[in-house]
């Protein structure tokens, strides 16, 4: 516990530190941000594989459905 | 007499900066080859918006730029013709390959939240979407969240891609062993009826628009181009899509997107980090799609050969032509082209997804 709390002190004044040297040149410094995209990287990944997912799906099927067809009519 | 220096005087030392800029963008696109439709274009385009009072900058360039990319118009246009250029049969031919054109979007993903640490979220997401390795998705998306970064996006889009050749080679050295890459993968040739073709692109649309509605323009304006393509009865409008207006729209989206490449635009610290965070998604999104390849290799019976994981970056044809080089390299009896384009078009629609995404996350 006390090594966490010596680790979230460092990390607040080490930013705190470059925010002040990065201000300078017009630029922010905000590690903790990290930890709000994170959720956002968690769902867009969900989200790409999902919809990916459902068209390679989707195309499986009308491979099947149009060559069935296809194959039916080549028998009539 | 004065009005031979009169000018002159008013060059500052951004001005002249940008001036060697737009002449190294001039000099990669006609020298280095280096994407020259479009790099060459906003090389120009630089040097005509960074003269002092020009005119062009007021004028031609400001209504160019307001008439075709603060509304996001010509980079849909492009998409018609990027759409009409595509051929999904190697996608088509094995539908599983669209996997690692989702796993190697990871890159846009994680720069999301190494730009975060750095510039506000709407900023940060703008940059991250570089790693979609698609200019046109870049401008739309940057400039549908309204960033002020849209020049720097740009130039680190298109050079990038350009780069690919040069990025993703080490960095897929680095992440496969020789064994690995040189595993075979045979291609078997699969008819894909012309129905099929038809459909696939209207799937997507409708599938694709449903889930994100904010990527409906994105994925619409791209298939919309492929089904042109693909029907069969309309092979004049396919050809001026892919020839015609994929030229024209370029000529102007590369020249007004120079709108932003004015010296008190661009020459700013934050334009180096863009440029850092825009290779770090490139990075990333090969490294992505390699591991995804590596993770499914740990349950298949017959192994993928890892390499094609990098192609699913959506810098096409580039990075599949790179991936069934590099498999030659190691034995030049292994063939990965079609395997790696078909990656590399699941790329192109994964990226577009992506993009989507952002906009749904970040928008209004």
């Amino acid at each position: 516990m006390y090594y966490l709390n010596y680790l979230a002190v460092s990390l607040s004044s080490f930013s705190e530190t470059v925010n002040s040297f990065l201000s300078n040149l017009g630029l922010e410094f905000h590690p903790e941000a990290v930890l709000g995209m994170l959720k956002h990287m968690g769902v867009g990944m969900l989200v790409i594989f999902v919809i990916i997912g459902i068209i390679i799906l989707a195309t499986i099927a009308i491979q099947k459905v149009f060559s069935s067809e296809k194959k039916v009519k080549t028998k009539k | 007499m004065e009005i031979l220096y009169k000018n002159l005087l008013n060059f500052g030392l951004g001005e002249v900066i940008m001036l060697c800029i737009g002449g190294l963008l001039i000099y990669l696109a006609i020298k280095k080859e280096m994407e020259p439709t479009l790099l060459l274009p906003m090389g120009f385009g630089t040097l005509l918006v960074n003269i002092p009072f020009s005119d062009a900058l007021a004028g031609p360039i400001k209504e160019l730029y307001e008439a075709g990319i603060a509304n996001e118009l010509f980079p849909l246009l492009l998409f018609i013709g990027i759409g009409a250029m595509i051929d999904f049969g190697p996608l088509l031919s094995n539908p599983k390959l669209m996997l690692f054109g989702a796993a190697a979007q990871f890159g846009i993903f994680f720069t999301l939240c190494m730009a975060s640490i750095f510039f506000p979220d709407i900023d940060a997401a703008s940059i991250a979407i570089i790693g979609a390795a698609d200019g046109p998705t870049s401008i739309a998306v940057a400039n549908a969240l309204g960033s002020s970064f849209v020049g720097p996006i740009t130039v680190a889009a298109y050079s990038y891609m350009a780069l690919v050749p040069v990025i993703q080679p080490p960095i897929i050295k680095l992440m496969t062993t020789k064994k690995e890459r040189l595993i075979r993968m045979p291609y078997e040739q699969k008819s894909v009826s012309k129905l099929t073709r038809i459909m696939f692109p209207i799937i997507i649309t409708v599938v694709v628009s449903a889930i994100i509605p904010q990527a409906t323009a994105l994925i619409g304006f791209l298939m919309f181009g492929n089904l042109i393509r693909e029907c069969g009865v309309l092979d004049t409008l396919s050809e001026t899509a892919q020839k015609v207006l994929a030229n024209l729209i370029t000529i102007f989206l590369g020249i007004s997107v120079a709108f932003n490449m004015t010296a008190d635009q661009f020459l700013k610290p934050q334009t180096l980090l863009i440029m850092g965070l825009g290779l770090i998604a490139f990075i990333v999104d090969t490294a992505g799609g390699i591991l995804f390849a590596k993770f499914l290799n740990l349950f298949l019976k017959t192994k993928i050969n890892p390499m094609i994981g990098a192609a699913g970056i959506s810098a096409f044809p580039m990075s599949g032509r790179i991936v069934h080089k590099m498999g030659q390299q190691e034995d030049p009896q292994n063939f990965l082209l079609m395997h790696s384009i078909g990656v590399n078009v699941s790329g192109q629609i994964a990226s577009v997804i992506a993009g989507g995404i952002i906009l749904g996350i970040f928008g209004s």
